[in-house]
């Protein structure tokens, strides 16, 4: 498990440092992630790998880790509700409409590209 | 006696053994009502959680500041968490070959569809500019969300929470809402998913199905790229 999350951490500082080196307006543990699945694919990692077992582990517990920010609703009750109707709409149907663009734009040009081949 | 207990009562309100312990009760009690019952879409553990536990920091009068820099413990692992993101992603690696370009072409659509919607949204529904502005970044990861939204002069704090919110939407209603539309293919399923409800959407997808939660890790990072480099342009033009 240590191991494992020694890994983890490796790639993610990595992907810090290279995000600050660059200026880059990625997030840091998104540059580690690229950085890790490059490394498991060149290793060709089965699932007994340390990191693999780590990054399990950690990733059944994902919600968990939201939790701290989440609670921070409680200090913008107030806003929430003296503007909830912008808040709740604009939020649900930019989901909505974001969910079924990404969606429809994917099945379209896989067909499209499945067409071509 | 009285002091003894005021004194007591200061440290367990300021003591991360304290909020580390209620953050993970609120979430053991959220998996419980999930597996009880039967993984219903709404017993979603964050928002169990999140509901317990405001609940309780709110009647025992805890400030969220103390409550917040009791748990960065937690909130630590959310860097290597989305780092491990690369293990699903790994294992359907295959899976790819051919849809580079629709994710790509996908995922660009969809940022600039969550920005321009809810900035369009805010504006004609009432809210004022600082509002478009703290919500413009909320199809992004958590810790993108409230950097981005600094930089588009939001409110970060609040921009927290509506991307959490959106987060919940997804875990919540996401397959529902994708199934009602007709999307069967389960990669189109998990960068939409990815694309519009991040961690918290991935999450859910993980649960649903493998290939879905690995699209919708990879969805999420691209979405956070694209809406990082487009979302100052498409705010500076809206607003």
């Amino acid at each position: 498990m240590i191991s494992g999350l020694t890994w983890l951490l490796a790639c993610q500082l990595v992907g810090e440092v290279l995000v600050r080196l660059t200026d880059a307006p990625v997030p840091g543990p998104v540059v580690g992630m690229v950085l890790l699945f490059v490394l498991l694919q060149v290793r060709r990692s089965g699932d007994d790998a340390t990191v693999v077992r780590a990054a399990d582990g950690l990733l059944r517990h994902l919600q968990l880790l939201f939790v701290p920010a989440g609670v921070g609703v409680v200090v913008y009750l107030g806003t929430l509700r003296d503007q909830a109707l912008p808040i709740a709409v604009a939020l649900l149907l930019s989901w909505l409409v974001g969910l079924a663009a990404v969606a429809g734009v994917t099945v379209a040009l896989e067909r499209l590209v499945g067409r071509g081949r | 006696m009285t002091e003894a207990w005021s004194e007591t009562w200061t440290w367990l309100t300021h003591s991360p053994l304290f909020f580390v312990l209620l953050t993970l009760a609120g979430y053991r009690l959220g998996r419980e009502l999930n597996e009880r019952t039967g993984g219903h879409a709404l017993a979603q553990p964050v928002l169990v959680a999140i509901v317990v536990v405001g609940a309780a920091i709110s009647l025992l009068d805890v400030d969220y500041d103390d409550y917040r820099a009791g748990t960065e413990l937690i909130a630590f692992w959310l860097g290597p968490a989305t780092v491990a993101l690369a293990v699903p992603l790994h294992r359907q690696a295959e899976r790819l070959r051919g849809f580079v370009v629709p994710m790509l072409v996908a995922v660009t659509v969809g940022a600039v569809v969550s920005v321009t919607t809810v900035v369009l949204l805010v504006r004609a529904l009432g809210g004022d500019e600082l509002l478009a502005r703290t919500m413009a970044s909320k199809a992004t990861t958590t810790p993108v969300s409230i950097a981005l939204t600094e930089t588009l002069d939001g409110l970060p704090p609040l921009a927290a929470v509506v991307t959490i919110l959106a987060g919940i939407l997804g875990a919540v209603a996401g397959p529902a809402a994708l199934t009602l539309l007709r999307v069967s293919d389960r990669r189109a399923r998990g960068l939409a998913l990815g694309a519009v409800s991040h961690g918290i959407g991935t999450s859910r997808a993980l649960v649903e199905d493998p290939t879905e939660g690995a699209f919708a890790g990879l969805s999420m990072g691209l979405t956070a790229l694209a809406t990082s480099l487009l979302a100052p342009l498409l705010v500076a033009s809206l607003l």
